[in-house]
């Protein structure tokens, strides 16, 4: 089994970094660009100990306490068998 | 009194911090290993400037995993003086012992200057020798210094007089000018609501010596050193 994990910015949240490619893209010529938000992807590799369920409420807690800072960011988890 | 300064791999500004205290406050201090747990000789901790864990995740997160940190937050609660800076300002916010975040700077530059920041009240244990309102010079050296927080814990700070310092322009006007970092309300440094517990991102053991250009910076760590000995 394996985990994805995505962490954004909150909307709301002032992302330079976003800001900057956002910049650099349309410098570059690419046009219809409404915005850039810059974000991390975090993919974890599961053994079989756990079923389905657990891996799901293990990697929520992991992506809640861990890899996100709920004051300024949002997570969302995936599973794949 | 005696003082301890907590080092993690990655911390830098661990000897500024030492020095400090034990030329400019004449106080006992020891370098505490980021493994070690028992606080209970110490009445103040600095946690101290740099790059925890290469900053890896986002700034102090990995550091606030640290055995350590249970310990500074039971030290913490006992009543006992922590202060953070910079990294250690970022740690503390992490560690959920003082409210918001720290974010990439708005201009996205690692700034590394001289500021002026306000002292905004002298009603904390590491400010009561200083005056309300006067201005320091201290410098910044961060990537992630922009202060963000919901409008309800900007007003829980406002409110209960917890924004400690603010950056300001030389007349000492809070200014969006004034602002490195986009930091909201220009917040240069915040207290817990025991008032027990500092974070800023400047630093004040940088700014201890005339010879480095300012020694505005002691005067913070003179206060703290004043709470401890009124307290003994």
């Amino acid at each position: 089994m394996k985990a994805k994990v995505y962490v954004n910015l909150k909307s709301g949240v002032l992302d330079p970094q976003g800001k900057a490619i956002h910049h650099s893209v349309e410098l570059l010529g690419f046009a219809g660009i409404a915005d850039v938000r810059q974000g991390k992807y975090f993919e974890i590799a599961l053994d079989s100990s756990m079923d389905a369920k657990q891996a799901t409420e293990s990697v929520e807690r992991m992506a809640r306490e861990v890899l996100s800072n709920p004051i300024i960011e949002d997570y969302r988890v995936e599973i794949e068998a | 009194m005696k003082f301890g300064v907590i080092v993690f791999p990655g911390s830098n500004c661990d000897h500024d911090a030492y020095h400090v205290i034990s030329k400019h406050v004449g106080q006992p201090v020891d370098f505490i290993w980021h493994r070690d747990t028992d606080l209970s000789t110490y009445d103040a901790v600095i946690i101290p400037g740099g790059f925890s864990y290469g900053d890896y995740l986002r700034a102090g997160a990995l550091a606030r995993f640290s055995p350590v940190m249970n310990s500074v937050k039971k030290f913490a609660e006992s009543g006992r003086f922590v202060l953070g800076i910079c990294n250690g300002f970022q740690i503390l916010c992490e560690a959920g012992l003082l409210p918001g975040a720290l974010i990439r700077n708005r201009n996205l530059h690692f700034i590394c200057e001289h500021v002026l920041v306000r002292v905004e009240t002298s009603d904390s244990p590491f400010t009561n020798e200083l005056q309300s309102g006067s201005v320091l010079r201290i410098p910044i050296a961060h990537a992630e210094g922009n202060y963000v927080c919901d409008d309800s814990a900007l007003e829980q700070l406002q409110e209960e007089e917890r924004i400690v310092f603010r950056y300001c322009d030389r007349d000492g006007n809070v200014t969006d000018a004034a602002n490195p970092n986009g930091s909201r309300d220009n917040i240069a440094g915040i207290c817990n609501s025991e008032r027990n517990v500092l974070g800023l991102m400047p630093h004040p053991e940088r700014a201890c010596e005339d010879l480095l250009g300012s020694s505005d910076g002691r005067d913070i760590f003179r206060s703290l050193a004043a709470t401890l000995a009124a307290a003994v």
